[in-house]
């Protein structure tokens, strides 16, 4: 098993004490499978996610990814996952605006050790951003920008993509476009998928799917 | 991964040119005004510590005359079969030079030239030699001996043979012995061989180092409060690109680059800031030392007597704390910054938001150590003592004030926000007030500038009304006329004393008063001392009393440093202690002064006959005096009129603070350029305030016209803060420091046409800084403006 989640609890601070989000979640997920992680806002979707990246702890709890106890790793460690086994691709795109797109499509592959020009080049082709790589950010439009996000992700190969809402911040057409390509470049690389959606529609186009309520897998 | 991740951190100074300036310049700025001091203080130290090697000055012990007069060459030869292993050192001007003879034979270890060419034989044959710096040897006038070129001589000295001085001087006697180190055992008391010399025990360290100390201090607390101006814009400029590029901070963290890796790249990014900033700010220094050096020579010349050279050596040890400072002052101003983006949660909200109200909680804390301060600044200025307190209390009350300055401007801003009519006007107020953490290191920059201008015109100002007041009274007689010797100065009495209205003998010789060098100066009676002269604390009847010999006069700087208050005895010889009658002030004189009337004077110091006099006469008998004396003899340089000399004195009091002056306007250009900075690196920030307010229906020309409103009126309130601060400066300065470095205390005179003018000076740099941001804000598209509506999640 790929990714592996057991009696997961998170909470936060609030003004009258702890507030639970997560309250124990058991989850798996396969190598090669897609699953869509569906609730309402607050339900713990993303939390859910940033701890499967590594980019929050748990308060109790196990996670496995490919092997390694998440959970017992370090900041280091926890970065290094992030580097090698995991890709993110975020809401707000979070390209960085100084970087033209050709860098970042690269960026992540280099700091993994991964970078391949070839790969990098046919990602930007397939998902139309050749006559954009001299570009900054800035300059692209919504859909570009989450299309160059995507490619940074898969150029660096990981074994896990967590995608947060990833269409979130486009229009119904480029988000289907968007998530289309996402979908079948995944799929091409033999990565698994973990996808937070609002969308039903979009949660349908994915293996499997689950529902999160109240802190808790429905 | 480390290469990709510096590319990255790097790629947002390739977007952000402006703000890498910024960085650069301020921190270029800033170790250029302090190593440009720094240059200044070391070359003449270097200069005090090549008079010492030349001369031994403060390294051995000295015998001189008792009466400051000079010692025979009988004595000499007396002292040398008695046992006593001494070495004559004569000195005196030649031309432009000061030429010093020394008699390599006898003269103690590490005294003289060291350079290649010297060979005892030709110093002490033949036609000699002269050794010196070449532009000492150019002044020389034609001698006959040999010059060799020899840069570690003092600078504007001349060294050679004691005989050849003496033939060149046109002497006789000798001024000094130097006494070696060791000494025979069993060798006579001096008294009981020469008892008109006295023996004056070696000083550690440089005597006119020492002198001089205080005018480095005051030189190093200028560099200091530029290179804080300057660390205030790289304070700014790093806080703000470390803002901006927290999201992408987050980003390479999301994206795997351990937060430990991240840091250290970031540390050395900063680190080859500071070194390619270091480099251009010592240069700057360089150039600014080169500038100012002739005039603090002039200045130590004049104050001191110290010659330092006028041409600057670059010196590894300089250039080496040059780049240290750059390094520690971009430690300073990013440490806050870089320990904030270190400890920030990877998952945080971040955003400017964020920063300002990070900016909120800091101002509490900041208006603690704001009160902590200026606490402290009160308790030193009413408890403490001594030169380092002063300057404490001059770095706590200006480092206070400027921290409380964003406080009283937010307050200020908040009651305007309150009494505002209308939302254009309420909205002014408040966006005002919401700007104000990001100019506020700006405007404490120009804050600070402003009230060391206040400060240090109106010290200088204080000091050059007290001065000139002091030199009409002093300069009373209207020539001054100077003999040869003794026999020229009675016939020169003897011709004038009927002539002209009176005749006042000046004469001075060195004492110890309460162990404080001391001279002692004579006053014939006369209704021109009473008449002039403003003493500071009298008793009744001073001059009377003077006259009939009850009772002395003492300087400012004597009776504070030897503690003495009217009525106390002054102890003047074994049987001799007189009250002090009144206290006069003396600027500008190291040493302290006691005058005695001419009797008692004569009683003191019977070998010495006065060969100086002021003259008293009708201004229209001066030609006809000055012919009578040249017809006796006396060269016409031996003749100084009285404007003359107070020409003289005020040019050096000119060339004194024309360095400080120098470094005021630095330093507000400095305050200029911080203000241009900020307003321009937030002028780009701005576009997401100001484009609702133009979507709702102000024109763009509008807007601008408002932000350049903005900084005036920040500017002005500013300069209402910097008003009271600066004139607190300046009565530490007078009160406390000068009373402290130079033992007296000026009247403060408020000079409120000058403060009008800096401030109007300051609303114009605040308005031309803020008129760039202000066209570009007239002549953004309104594609750009409804960009922000666009890029907004």
């Amino acid at each position: 098993m790929l990714l592996r989640l057991r009696d997961i609890h998170k909470s936060f601070a609030g003004a009258e004490g702890p507030v639970p989000v997560l309250r124990g979640v058991d989850l798996d997920l396969a190598a090669g499978e897609s699953l869509a992680l569906t609730g309402e806002s607050g339900s713990g979707k993303s939390t859910l996610l940033h701890l499967v990246g590594g980019l929050d702890r748990p308060d109790r709890g196990r996670i496995e990814v490919a092997g390694t106890e998440v959970t017992a790793l370090d900041d280091s460690g926890r970065a290094a996952l992030r580097r090698g086994t995991v890709g993110v691709v975020f809401q707000q795109f979070n390209l960085i605006p100084s970087l033209t797109v050709g860098d970042n499509i690269a960026f992540q592959a280099r700091i993994a050790g991964r970078h391949e020009p070839v790969r990098a080049t046919a990602l930007a082709e397939r998902l139309g951003l050749a006559p954009h790589l001299a570009k900054y950010p800035e300059q692209l439009s919504g859909g570009q920008q989450q299309r160059c996000a995507i490619a940074r992700t898969l150029a660096a190969r990981p074994a896990l993509v967590l995608a947060d809402e990833p269409t979130g911040n486009l229009d119904e057409a480029t988000a289907e476009e968007v998530l289309g390509a996402m979908l079948e470049l995944v799929a091409e690389t033999g990565a698994a998928l973990l996808m937070v959606t609002h969308s039903q529609h979009h949660a349908a186009r994915m293996g499997r799917r689950l529902h999160l309520h109240a802190g808790r897998i429905a | 991964m480390t290469g990709a991740v510096f590319h990255a951190l790097l790629s947002h100074w390739r977007r952000a040119p402006l703000q890498l300036f910024t960085l650069i310049a301020g921190l270029a700025l800033a170790t250029g005004l302090w190593s440009g001091v720094q240059a200044i203080n070391a070359e003449a130290r270097a200069s005090y510590d090549a008079a010492a090697a030349t001369l031994g000055e403060g390294r051995f012990a000295r015998i001189e005359a008792a009466t400051g007069g000079e010692v025979t060459q009988a004595q000499y030869v007396a002292l040398r079969r008695a046992g006593w292993l001494v070495s004559p050192v004569v000195q005196g001007r030649l031309g432009g030079v000061r030429l010093v003879g020394i008699d390599p034979l006898t003269a103690p270890g590490g005294i003289g030239p060291a350079a290649e060419e010297a060979d005892i034989s030709a110093f002490l044959g033949g036609a000699g030699q002269i050794f010196g710096r070449a532009e000492v040897l150019a002044a020389l006038p034609e001698t006959g001996a040999e010059p060799v070129l020899a840069p570690d001589v003092a600078p504007g000295t001349a060294l050679t043979d004691i005989s050849l001085a003496l033939r060149l001087l046109k002497r006789d006697s000798i001024d000094a012995l130097l006494v070696a180190p060791e000494q025979p055992i069993g060798r006579p008391e001096l008294a009981e061989i020469a008892p008109d010399l006295v023996l004056r025990p070696p000083q550690p360290g440089s005597e006119v180092g020492r002198l001089t100390d205080s005018f480095h201090l005051n030189l190093t607390a200028f560099g200091l409060l530029c290179f804080a101006v300057g660390i205030f814009i790289v304070h700014g400029a790093v806080g703000l690109a470390f803002e901006q590029r927290r999201p992408v901070i987050r980003t390479l963290r999301a994206l795997g680059v351990p937060l430990r890796r991240l840091v250290a790249l970031m540390l050395l990014e900063l680190l080859a800031f500071a070194l390619v900033a270091g480099v251009i700010g010592v240069g700057l220094g360089w150039l600014l030392a080169a500038r100012l050096l002739p005039d603090v020579a002039a200045t130590l010349r004049g104050l001191y007597g110290a010659d330092v050279a006028g041409g600057l050596a670059l010196r590894p040890a300089w250039w080496l704390s040059g780049l240290g400072i750059a390094v520690l002052g971009t430690g300073l101003a990013a440490g806050a910054a870089l320990w904030r983006i270190a400890t920030m949660p990877l998952l945080a909200a971040g955003g400017r938001r964020a920063w300002a109200m990070a900016e909120a909680r800091m101002a509490r804390g900041q208006g603690a150590a704001a009160l902590a301060l200026l606490l402290l600044a009160a308790g030193l200025a009413v408890w403490g003592e001594g030169l380092v307190a002063g300057f404490a209390l001059l770095g706590a009350g200006l480092i206070g004030a400027a921290l409380a300055l964003p406080l009283l401007l937010g307050a200020a801003l908040g009651l305007a926000a309150r009494l505002a009519h209308g939302p254009l006007m309420q909205w002014f107020w408040a966006d005002t007030r919401q700007q104000l953490p990001g100019l506020s290191l700006a405007l404490m920059a120009l804050m600070l500038a402003m009230a060391a201008n206040i400060g240090v015109s109106t010290m200088v100002g204080s000091f050059r009304a007290t001065f000139a007041e002091f030199l009409d009274q002093r300069l009373a007689p209207e020539l001054y006329v100077e003999t040869a010797d003794d026999a020229q100065a009675r016939a020169v009495e003897a011709l004038l004393a009927p002539r002209i209205r009176a005749v006042l003998p000046l004469a001075s010789v060195e004492i110890e008063v309460e162990g404080i060098p001391t001279e002692l100066n004579l006053a014939r009676p006369d209704p021109t001392y009473p008449e002039n002269w403003r003493l500071l604390r009298a008793t009744e009847r001073p001059w009377e009393r003077l006259a009939a010999g009850e009772g002395v006069l003492v300087s400012e700087q004597l009776a504070r440093r030897a503690g003495l208050s009217l009525g106390d005895p002054v102890r003047l010889g074994p049987e001799t202690a007189l009250p002090v009658l009144g206290i006069h002030g003396d600027y500008g004189n190291p040493l302290g002064q006691v005058i005695v009337t001419e009797a008692l004077f004569a009683q003191l110091q019977p070998e010495i006959v006065p060969r100086r006099f002021g003259l008293r006469l009708d201004p229209a008998e001066v030609p006809e005096i000055r012919a009578a004396l040249t017809g006796m003899g006396l060269p016409e340089g031996a003749i100084t009129d009285q404007a003359a000399v107070k020409r003289f004195s005020m040019q050096v009091f000119e060339r004194t603070f024309a360095v400080t002056a120098a470094l005021n306007v630095l330093t507000l250009a400095v305050a200029g350029f911080a203000m241009l900075m900020s307003l321009l690196t937030l002028a780009a920030l701005r576009l997401p305030q100001l484009a609702p307010v133009w979507a709702l229906g102000l024109t763009r020309r509008r807007l601008a016209a408002l932000e350049m409103g903005r900084a005036v009126l920040l500017a002005a309130l500013t300069a209402v803060v910097a008003l009271p601060v600066g004139l607190a400066l300046a009565w530490v300065l007078l009160a406390v420091v000068n009373v402290a470095a130079f033992g007296w205390r000026l009247p403060m005179t408020a000079f409120p046409w000058d403060y009008a003018r800096l401030g109007l000076f300051a609303l114009l740099a605040a308005g031309l800084a803020a008129l760039w941001p202000a066209i570009r804000l007239a002549r953004t598209p309104p594609a750009a403006l409804l960009g922000v509506f666009a890029h907004e999640r």
